[in-house]
């Protein structure tokens, strides 16, 4: 399993200017009515990507899935599978399959049964079908449930019949509409692993829709932050984490501190802003405006804070004061409220388990951070 | 649960007696010795022998049960077809038109129902008879139909379906291998609906039917003016029990699937 591990980090085809994407949608405009869904989008998908659409209720990921699987067309624009337009293709003609949110299990056929389904409509022989679905059973771990109705399943059970049901046809692509949603926090966390697992043993590309930001860093190699039908971001977890592009990013991925300011000095790959209680300088853009307003989004782990002033006076420092502290067990979470009245997060790893003269609440504390802490985000 | 107070007993005997007193009188008539409905003169099975040689209501009942399978059978595809263009094809045009004309026949009084009938046989030169009457019974029960079907449709996964096509599964095979399958309980209700229907219709019959299709109701209707005769009670009793063994087996199959429902639940528990 090493190798694999080492596969996927070097796994990068959407920077290799040579590799051609597996999946693209080209300029795609759902509409519903008036209602916009999905609004002039373009994107690549690569093969074997584990790709993750993720984005609030409503912003289009959903129909952007649907669209892949055949059930809606697009209003306008195309979509490229392996090379061939398939905005024409009817669903079931399409070498793709999806395991659906609500499992949408077919309630009159034993686990088998439905498992083989999708097998039995390509007309395979009767003894394949059965040495398939053994597999598939096998593969989800479900062998001894394999005479049972849906209806006498447990909620992941059900899920892995699901999955076992999309994978039976070896299609080209899996889509995965909120795959764990209907599950416990401890069965999620286990079965996502399993999920890569899967993917990276199958050698399929998956696209997955999901709200949940943790479960789309776990699983993808690529992550499209999506609102109102359009994309935010397409990168990696850990680009979309440390540099996220816009405010709506890098509030809507974790925690995040933004410090508004006005760009004091730009230039040799160096800004300045001013705010009003740092002047923040910081790596970034020098294409931007003087006097332009501005933001410094760090995210609470990357801010330091300490009884003293630092000393290094290249380093941004504000004073401030303890103003809530949340000990979550693994960090603790200190809000600290500056000069101007604005309350930042910081967060410390408890990496000890006894602390000498811990930080308390009405302290007065410095809060510091290094240049290379965050990114500057235009408005 | 509270107890039985005097007050609650005597409301639901005088319940049960204004429901059933009637249909009980009925069917102990039916085993009156005597020629004369209303005194008893001991127990007898004479006048269901004496149904069975009564060659005319033999020949009503076999027509009257021929009308309903066929006419229930016919409204029940009919009105599935309805009920699932009204509920899955939500934006065609005229959509509430046709969906208040599928549903107009459940107001309609029978009387209208019958006459307009009656004109159009008689516009377009059908021959009134069994095909007539048929027709006019698949026209009133196929809205029966179609909302009992629409009602289940309206709470089915669509998500089935599309897994079921993402599959590889023609829309028509989606729709025999999964759709049927899952609203199957709707659709017999649907047609057992339909054939009681049928079966019991007097007024639609009377205006639609013609020489050789007198159903039982009609001919039964026809008898009763010239006064009750004991052969009738018979043959009503025997409608009774027929009604009485569908709405059995109706509630124990119900029954049992609720059980197995339950059975089921209790197996996924135990299966976690």
């Amino acid at each position: 399993m090493k190798s694999l591990g080492n596969i996927r980090r070097s796994f990068a085809p959407w920077a290799d200017p040579d590799s051609k994407p597996f999946i693209s949608f080209r300029n795609i405009t759902k509409k519903f009515g008036d209602f916009t869904a999905v609004d002039n989008l373009t994107l690549d998908i690569y093969h074997r990507e584990f790709f993750a659409l993720l984005g609030a209720s409503g912003c289009g990921k959903s129909t952007l899935l649907r669209m892949l699987a055949g059930f809606e067309r697009p209003t306008s624009g195309e979509i490229i599978l392996d090379g061939q337009d398939i905005a024409g293709i009817p669903p079931y003609r399409r070498p793709v399959n999806m395991m659906f949110q609500s499992y949408a299990l077919f309630p009159h056929m034993t686990v088998e049964s439905n498992i083989g389904f999708g097998l039995r409509q390509d007309g395979m022989p009767k003894a394949e079908i059965a040495e398939r679905v053994k597999q598939m059973l096998k593969l989800v771990k479900l062998e001894q449930f394999a005479k049972r109705k849906p209806q006498q399943l447990s909620g992941g059970q059900r899920q892995r019949v699901a999955l076992a049901r999309s994978l039976a046809k070896r299609p080209k692509v899996l889509l995965l509409d909120e795959p764990l949603g209907a599950l416990d926090k401890k069965l999620r966390e286990e079965t996502q692993f399993e999920l890569m697992d899967l993917q990276q043993e199958l050698g399929l590309t998956f696209v997955v829709v999901t709200h949940d930001q943790e479960e789309a860093m776990t699983m993808a190699d690529r992550i499209a932050v999506m609102s109102h039908g359009k994309v935010i971001q397409v990168a990696t977890p850990a680009e979309i984490y440390e540099a996220p592009n816009s405010r709506f990013v890098a509030d809507f991925i974790g925690d995040v501190n933004i410090l508004e300011g006005k760009v004091k000095a730009a230039g040799n790959g160096r800004v300045e802003i001013a705010g009003e209680d740092f002047t923040v300088r910081a790596l970034g853009d020098t294409q931007l405006a003087m006097g332009a307003s501005a933001g410094f989004a760090i995210r609470p782990e990357k801010l330091k804070i300490s009884r003293t002033a630092p000393a290094d006076a290249t380093i941004n420092a504000s004073e401030g004061e303890i103003w809530d502290i949340a000990y979550l067990g693994d960090m603790t979470v200190f809000h600290v409220r500056l000069p101007s009245g604005k309350v930042v997060k910081t967060s410390m790893l408890n990496a000890q388990r006894e602390v000498e003269n811990p930080i308390g609440y009405d302290e007065k504390v410095w809060v510091s951070f290094a240049e290379t802490g965050g990114v500057v985000l235009k408005d | 649960m509270t107890r039985w107070s005097r007050f609650n007993i005597i409301s639901v005997a005088l319940g049960f007696a204004f429901l059933y007193l009637p249909i009980v009188l009925l069917v102990v008539f039916s085993f009156n010795e005597s020629r004369l409905v209303t005194v008893w003169a001991g127990f007898s099975t004479k006048w269901y022998v004496a149904l069975f040689n009564n060659q005319g209501l033999m020949d009503a009942a076999w027509v009257t049960i021929r009308v309903a399978l066929l006419s229930a059978t016919v409204a029940t595809v009919l009105g599935t077809m309805a009920a699932l263009s009204l509920v899955r094809f939500t934006r065609f045009r005229g959509r509430m038109l046709f969906s208040g004309m599928v549903y107009a026949p459940l107001v309609m009084p029978e009387v209208i129902t019958g006459l307009s009938l009656l004109l159009l046989f008689v516009a377009i030169g059908f021959d009134r008879g069994f095909w007539t009457v048929t027709l006019a019974h698949i026209t009133l029960t196929m809205c029966f139909v179609a909302v009992v079907v629409q009602s289940r449709l309206l709470s089915f996964d669509r998500s089935v379906e599309e897994a079921a096509l993402d599959l590889g599964a023609t829309p028509l095979r989606t729709f025999f291998e999964v759709t049927l399958p899952i609203i199957a309980p709707a659709v017999f209700s649907g047609w057992v609906l339909a054939f009681t229907l049928s079966l019991d219709d007097l007024v639609i019959a009377s205006f639609t039917s013609g020489p050789g299709a007198t159903t039982l109701p009609m001919k039964i209707y026809s008898q009763v003016r010239l006064g009750v005769t004991p052969e009738i009670n018979a043959a009503c009793t025997l409608l009774i029990a027929l009604v009485t063994v569908g709405v059995i087996i109706a509630s124990i199959v119900t029954k049992r699937r609720e059980l197995q429902r339950q059975r089921d639940e209790h197996a996924a528990f135990a299966g976690r």
